[in-house]
């Protein structure tokens, strides 16, 4: 039996009524990996912020190495050999790789920092774990991949022998992905003990020794991984049989948009459009993958409008277009979910009413020669609330008030509610649960079968592959070529994804 | 024309500028150093009256002017905690706070000044800081009487620029300071308190605030005035984002902006009355705005500026 290096006793936090950890009680032994299994909300986060200090527990203990914690205190975890890997990095863009891992490990009372011998010791923990960076880059310089590896050497550097790593593969290509559990691996024949947090099953499967499933704040069963099947643990993460729905064949319809040899001026944060030509036929949905900021949010502002192209044509149904605009582009019955249903799709201080009316507020329906029909604006948002079962306490609530799911399904419900002709599906499901995620798929599903043309944007591709009819690949604002469903694997795709195939001239 | 380019080459335009500039020098290292980590300052205007007043006030009451200089850094210093407190962990509106700090710092200092003084109608003066010219440097023609024949605070003011640039950029504790300015989450993930760092370099950029304005009262004049701040903390928040938030840079702003007023100044006795004086005073205005639009441009500032930091929030 393996020591212990890590033991969580009975550790419960709530945010107001919310018990976001139920008395969790786990125990880690040294070099084991565990994985931490749940779907989005179920306190797998807010566990791991809890035993690296940055929130305090309400009830429970975290002891390391045999010793206890003091709780709320990240320096006390660091010094005590405990390394953590946020989902959002916690990195200063603007400073350096070595600055970003120097940063408080030198005493701030220490009249110069020492630089050579951090470039050193970085330049020494690169080789001796493959984690290629170059020190004296800045961050903003770097890769995604790039990044998390900084983000462990912030660990080694520590000379941390518990890593706890949260979601780190959901921003990696599937290349960076089996590079990170080659790393892992490595970690841990050097006697390294790791918490693996996830919501994917598949690489739960290959890189753990022990799975724990959380589901509701609640530790509801914990499995050795060889002897696991993922049906059991897919039920224990969600508590029931979730059906995902059927993909039945659509015959393929009309041309209903196009993009010919359309590129968009540069933007910050992504790349820029370079000679995309792209079509939308009615009854197809066409996934598009690829890791983001390779000119998504650049294909994504011209479908809904806010972006001009600035060489090339747009064409509807056939049509050129000639003016351009979101409002063009809503009366050409183009549909949008948007990326960040957060901050570009809803109005969070506005109720549920003034939000689903938000792209159509100036039709007839709603309004009368200038003035508001609230009425009729009141009575839709009913219906969509009970159309799509939105969980919301009144059409009056702010629509920051509603969970993620319910603010998706709101927000689709607006997009679809009048039988658009292209739907523009830009991460329909970032964020949901498995729940949430049938649902906006069976409704995306729907809108494919009633004749529409969809453009799906997800960097799931594991959604990207079960939906599509057609998949393109996105890398530096140029598009692969389409491929129909199942002609190309998985590690074909992410090839694509990582440029290799997509070049200058195609 | 002629004329008017010849000021240049005074020795005694060149001194004036330097002057002018020590006290917006200390002043802008101070709100440099806040909006580093992430903090921005508004009491700026008010803290260097507060420095003014308190530095002058202590040496009229019989205090050494380097003992009145530590008062008023005090003074800086304890408006800096309030700010501090109040932007920092309560995580306030920092403009509303700042605006606020001002607003009290000034008032506060006017009130202090009728309390001790209550009959006076023209302020009493006192011996103020002396020129102390360093030996064999200040014969240099022109920079010589500039940079080396000055009150000792002018040597403190450049003095602060090296130590604030090799602090921010040769030392842990600086390191520390800007990623608090850039993302205090990756300060908090390394185990330094993101709280402790931004009050800390609140307190010590408001200290210099008040210094910068003690300058004023006790080594450019020797009195004390309402007014006499008259908008030079403005000018030093302009002057960080001119200098794109780098010591250097925002020293080299100072300087430039001090030639401005000290050749509007000798502008107007050129030809005098001819051009209304106003149009001259406003010339180093106009010069800051335009300096500004061509220096900021691409200036990177603190990502987490004016982004309040809450530990453990969701």
């Amino acid at each position: 039996m393996a020591e212990t290096v890590l033991r969580l006793t009975n550790i419960t936090k709530r945010f107001g009524p919310l018990v976001a950890n139920d008395s969790i009680s786990l125990e880690l032994a040294a070099g084991e990996v565990i994985a931490l299994l749940g779907e989005n909300g179920a306190g797998k986060t807010t566990l791991m912020n809890i035993l690296f200090g940055h929130y305090v527990a309400d009830e429970g203990t975290v002891e390391a190495f045999g010793k206890l914690l003091p709780p709320g205190d990240p320096r006390a975890a660091l010094d005590a050999g405990i390394g953590m890997v946020h989902q959002h990095f916690t990195l200063a863009d603007n400073m350096t790789v070595l600055e970003n891992i120097a940063l408080g490990t030198q005493s701030p009372w220490s009249w110069k920092l020492d630089r050579s011998g951090a470039r050193a010791r970085i330049r020494k923990l690169s080789e001796d774990f493959g984690l290629a960076v170059d020190p004296d880059k800045t961050v903003a310089q770097l890769s995604v991949g790039e990044r998390q590896r900084v983000e462990i050497l912030k660990a080694l550097y520590r000379n941390a022998r518990i890593l706890i790593l949260d979601e780190p593969t959901a921003v990696l290509t599937p290349l960076e992905t089996d590079a990170l559990f080659a790393t892992l691996k490595m970690l841990v024949a050097k006697g390294m003990s790791i918490i693996f947090i996830s919501h994917k099953m598949h690489e739960v499967m290959a890189v753990s020794n022990r799975v724990m499933v959380l589901r509701g704040g609640k530790l509801v069963g914990g499995r050795e991984t060889a002897g696991a099947t993922r049906q059991e643990l897919a039920a224990l993460m969600v508590g029931q049989e979730v059906a995902f729905p059927p993909v039945e064949a659509v015959p393929r319809g009309e041309e209903l948009f196009s993009l010919e040899n359309v590129s968009t001026t540069p933007r910050a944060g992504g790349s820029a459009l370079h000679n995309v030509s792209l079509s939308l036929y009615g009854g197809v949905i066409t996934g598009l993958a690829g890791v983001s900021g390779n000119g998504q949010a650049a294909l994504a502002a011209l479908l809904s409008g806010t972006e001009k192209p600035l060489s090339g044509q747009i064409r509807i149904a056939g049509g050129e277009v000639s003016a351009w605009s979101p409002r063009e582009a809503l009366a050409r019955g183009i549909a949008r979910v948007p990326e960040d249903r957060h901050a570009v799709g809803s109005i969070g201080d506005m109720s549920v009413t003034e939000n689903v009316i938000s792209e159509r507020y100036r039709s007839e329906r709603f309004s009368r020669h200038g003035f508001m029909d609230w009425k009729a604006a009141r009575a839709f948002a009913e219906e969509l609330i009970r159309d799509y079962d939105v969980k919301c306490p009144s059409p009056d609530a702010r629509i920051r008030l509603l969970s993620g799911g319910n603010m998706q399904k709101l927000i689709l419900g607006r997009a679809l509610d009048p039988d658009p002709v292209v739907i523009l599906a830009n991460q329909p499901t970032r964020g949901l649960d498995v729940g949430a995620v049938a649902y906006v798929h069976k409704k995306l599903l729907e809108a494919r079968a009633r004749g529409a043309a969809i453009l799906l944007i997800s960097e799931d591709l594991d959604e990207i592959l079960s939906l599509s009819d057609e998949v393109r690949v996105i890398f530096k604002g140029r598009l692969s070529s389409p491929s129909q469903r199942g002609e190309r694997s998985v590690q074909e795709i992410g090839e694509l994804m990582a440029g290799h195939g997509i070049g200058e001239a195609a | 024309m002629i004329e008017a380019f010849d000021i240049l080459l005074t020795a005694s335009f060149w001194v004036a500028a330097i002057r002018i500039a020590s006290p917006l020098i200390f002043a802008t290292m101070g709100e440099l150093i806040c909006e580093r980590a992430g903090v921005l300052n508004l009491g700026i205007e008010g803290i260097m009256v507060a420095g003014a007043f308190a530095g002058w006030i202590t040496v009229y009451l019989g205090g050494d002017l380097w003992f009145g200089l530590v008062v008023a850094a005090l003074a800086g210093a304890a408006f800096g905690l309030l700010h501090a407190t109040l932007t920092v962990p309560l995580g306030l509106s920092q403009h509303v706070c700042g605006i606020g700090i001002t607003l009290l710092a000034t008032s506060l200092s006017y009130f202090t000044y009728r309390l001790v003084l209550p009959e006076v109608t023209s302020p009493p003066r006192i011996e103020p800081f002396q020129p102390l010219p360093i030996p064999g440097l200040s014969e240099i023609p022109v920079i010589g009487p500039a940079l080396f024949n000055q009150t000792p605070l002018t040597y403190l003011a450049f003095i602060t620029v090296a130590l604030v640039a090799w602090v921010l950029y040769r030392t842990p504790l600086g390191l520390a300071v800007r990623a608090a300015g850039e993302n205090p989450s990756a300060v908090e993930a390394q185990g330094i308190s993101v709280t402790a760092i931004r009050m800390g370099s609140v307190i010590v950029g408001s200290a210099l605030m008040a210094i910068g304005g003690a300058f004023l009262t006790m080594s450019a004049f020797n009195s004390f005035f309402f007014e006499m701040i008259n908008g030079r903390g403005w000018i030093c928040i302009a002057l960080v984002v001119f200098g794109s938030w780098r010591p250097g840079k925002a020293l080299l702003g100072a300087i430039l902006f001090a030639a401005f007023d000290a050749y509007q100044v000798r502008l107007q006795q050129l030809t005098g009355g001819a051009v209304p004086y106003q149009l001259f005073l406003m010339m180093p205005f106009v010069l800051s705005i335009l300096a500004l639009v061509v220096m900021a441009r691409r200036a990177t500032y603190p990502k987490a500026l004016m982004i309040p930091y809450q530990k453990g929030e969701r």
